[in-house]
């Protein structure tokens, strides 16, 4: 059970611990909890996954329907993205309307997905001007336990490369056919604890964080979105030290993403 | 309702084996300042409603409108119940042994209905601990260990109640931590921590008596052979 | 199913009386339910019931928000029964609709009914329920994790309220419809008991019923809850590892 406020003393000895490199749940700066990722998790989306990262979790579901394309890009398919931080995931969520960390949520990963061209949303246009495909990412938070923002892509990413566009039940097409996933956004979030930057933050860490940052690779050794959070400051060098570590976990994380599993 | 239950008619009277704290007189709990006022601080003990702290209830002599000079929004305290009222509002005091301000240290939160075991009949579980680890500990009846050391004893001690928190039913739990602690000891010094050694930390702290507090409790520890084998939780896919 | 035209009423009743997934009229979708699922909250449960799936958390009892909701004699109980976007084959928008603030109050005033709420004045007890995958019958899916999750929070109450949906199928009264079944059903009665009293705190009604069917459905529905109510509990027992003969659930 997370407090609604933490104890000043508990801060304390997070930062006195990251000074020495160490971490309340004995992990190294540069290590991820355990992350799994279950994909098909639900029948009644066009594709899904439940992405855990220790006891965060979030369910990504894709539903793909007929719609029309934007007046100035007429030959894309729409591609929307949106998280539910819903008030059963934390105590610290409260019920109403989308709240600016819910939407940070939503925004940071559809930057990533989008920028990654994670799907060729070209693909997705069935008559140009005129009809094609909506692919909503609906994400819904189920445990907040810190890095809800890795957790969210690593969902939305596998149920896309899991998804199959439903031509036959729209009558678009004669058969339903795969979501053809390009690329494989990974995004890896960091926070300053006094002088050590740690991946993976846990709530209580990012309670104690001096900054928050994320840093989105694909697979093509290309870095393709960025987020800075959270009150704090980051050097140069400080961001050129977390992209290279970002491709390291990235490219570990990406094979789950790709499969399901794992690690 | 879920608990070990007596049935008698028409209401059920069960003992909780989870959820959150409800406060009884004469506990000693840990809460953090969520809110400071004229004459009162409020407390976060993780019960049902924040529990005032009266200016009153504290071995300072505070003056109306200056309890922001003792006790800040996120500071931690070592405080005991008093009274409850009809109303649900939970009075607490900073006056007794072993109450106070907790400075240094961090604080560890655990399934209040797993207090006794963390404790352990007649403190035997926090003995244990203790000698392992050297650290400092003191246990709330709220479920918030208080656990004071060198980093490596605070997070050895907080492995260890994260096992007593997830396996608390399961018999055999002495030996699990034991064989936890044994198997965590640093390797420059195996077993058990020197007196010296465990001396240097005790000035660290404010040190709000270790564990005296709640030894009382250990007492209600359920005979470890009453649970059946088996884990509940963990199970399904979630 | 989405924006497919009408089809035609498949049969849903065979000449052996049997079910189209050959479930007998007075039997009960699988039902897999797990006390304790989600780390955060003051407890919870998950629950798979045929193809639903429906996660509850309960926070509280806790200092209630918005703090003009508060009741000076007892504890407010607070639902949220939301279903998520990808839940139903039609993408439905996120956030509350109508529908879902029925629910939600329906489905408080039941636990208002059986929760011990005088104990904890000027509180709130929030109950949130997350339709993850919807079959037909999510709000007695909803109210069944819902209330083991109320236990597993340790919130005193009268009872655990097993609930269940009795319908009409091809014309006969069945237990529990499925999702085939309540499109074209012609009737749907979910309803939620107190097992203790044997008296029901929620019960809703559409469709078409004579009297002699709404009795029979009752009968049907209460023995449905019973079968239910066996489940609940086993869940909490295995929760805690408690065995039948060292205690229990209520």
């Amino acid at each position: 059970m997370s407090e609604e406020v933490s104890a000043e003393i508990l801060t304390t000895h997070i930062l006195d611990l990251a000074a020495e490199g160490k971490r309340l749940d004995g992990r190294g700066p540069d290590e991820y909890r355990s992350v799994s990722i279950e994909p098909g998790f639900v029948a009644t989306a066009d594709g899904s996954a439940l992405a855990r990262i220790g006891d965060t979790a979030v369910l990504c579901g894709i539903k793909l329907e007929p719609g029309k394309p934007f007046p100035d890009t007429p030959n894309a398919g729409v591609l929307t993205t949106n998280a539910e931080l819903v008030p059963l995931s934390s105590p610290v969520f409260e019920p109403g309307p989308p709240q600016p960390g819910a939407i940070e949520v939503s925004r940071v990963v559809d930057r990533a997905i989008r920028a990654a061209e994670t799907i060729d949303l070209t693909r997705l246009c069935v008559t140009p001007s005129e009809k094609s495909w909506v692919c909503y990412v609906d994400m819904h938070a189920l445990g907040h336990a810190g890095n809800l923002i890795d957790t969210a892509l690593l969902s939305a990413v596998s149920a896309l490369a899991h998804a199959t566009v439903p031509a036959k039940r729209f009558e678009v097409a004669e058969a339903d056919y795969p979501l053809e996933v390009r690329h494989f956004p990974i995004e890896c979030t960091f926070v300053r604890l006094g002088d050590t930057i740690a991946v993976d933050p846990t709530f209580d860490e990012e309670r104690a964080a001096q900054g928050r940052l994320t840093v989105a690779t694909d697979e093509t050794g290309q870095i393709v979105a960025m987020q800075k959070g959270l009150v704090g400051a980051f050097s140069p060098d400080d961001v050129k030290d977390v992209a290279r570590r970002a491709f390291v976990h990235g490219d570990r994380l990406r094979g789950l993403a790709r499969g399901g599993g794992s690690a | 309702m879920l608990g070990l239950l007596s049935r008698r008619p028409p209401f059920v009277q069960v003992v909780p084996l989870s959820g959150r704290y409800i406060p009884k007189p004469g506990d000693t709990v840990i809460g953090t300042v969520t809110d400071v006022q004229g004459t009162f601080w409020l407390l976060d003990i993780g019960a049902p409603r924040w529990a005032p702290l009266h200016m009153t209830g504290t071995p300072w002599d505070v003056e109306v409108g200056e309890t922001d000079r003792y006790l800040r929004v996120r500071d931690a305290v070592i405080v005991q119940v008093e009274n409850l009222d009809p109303t649900g509002r939970i009075g607490v005091t900073m006056n007794g042994e072993g109450l106070g301000k907790l400075e240094g240290g961090t604080i560890v939160s655990i399934s209040p209905a797993r207090v006794p075991r963390v404790v352990g009949r007649g403190g035997s579980m926090i003995q244990t601990i203790t000698r392992h680890t050297g650290a400092h500990i003191a246990v709330g009846q709220n479920g918030r260990v208080w656990v004071d050391g060198t980093p490596e004893a605070i997070r050895r001690v907080t492995e260890a109640l994260r096992i007593i928190d997830a396996e608390g039913q399961r018999p055999g739990l002495t030996d699990r931590v034991e064989s936890l602690l044994v198997s965590t000891a640093p390797t420059d010094r195996s077993g058990p921590v020197s007196p010296q050694r465990e001396s240097e930390y005790r000035d660290a702290a404010v040190p709000p008596t270790p564990h005296h507090p709640v030894h009382e409790d250990g007492e209600e520890e359920p005979d470890e052979g009453d649970a059946s084998d088996g884990e509940g939780s963990g199970e399904g896919p979630f | 199913m989405g924006s497919v035209g009408a089809k035609e009423v498949p049969v849903l009743l065979s000449p052996e009386g049997l079910r189209i997934d050959g479930r007998r009229l007075d039997e009960l979708r699988p039902i897999r339910i797990q006390a304790g699922a989600l780390r955060q909250a003051d407890g919870s449960a998950f629950v798979e019931w045929g193809a639903n799936k429906v996660m509850a958390a309960v926070y509280g009892p806790r200092e209630v928000h918005p703090r003009h909701l508060q009741q000076n004699n007892k504890a407010v109980i607070q639902c949220r029964y939301n279903m998520a976007a990808f839940s139903v084959d039609e993408r439905k928008r996120p956030g509350l609709d109508r529908r879902s603030q029925e629910i939600s109050k329906v489905i408080a005033e039941a636990f208002e009914s059986v929760v011990f709420a005088e104990e904890f004045p000027r509180t709130s007890i929030d109950v949130y329920i997350e339709v993850l995958q919807a079959n037909a019958g999510t709000r007695c899916a909803g109210l069944v994790a819902a209330s083991v999750a109320l236990a597993d929070a340790g919130i005193p109450m009268v009872d655990l309220l097993p609930a269940v949906a009795v319908g009409k199928v091809g014309g006969a009264i069945a237990l529990d419809l499925k999702k085939e079944e309540d499109n074209f059903g012609e009737a749907d009665l979910p309803m939620a008991l107190v097992p203790q009293s044997g008296r029901l705190v929620l019960l809703q009604m559409e469709g078409h019923m004579s009297p002699e069917e709404l009795a029979q459905s009752l009968d049907l529905g209460v023995r449905g809850c019973r079968e239910i109510y066996e489940k609940m509990k086993q869940a909490l027992r295995e929760r805690y590892a408690l065995t039948p003969a060292a205690g229990g659930a209520a």
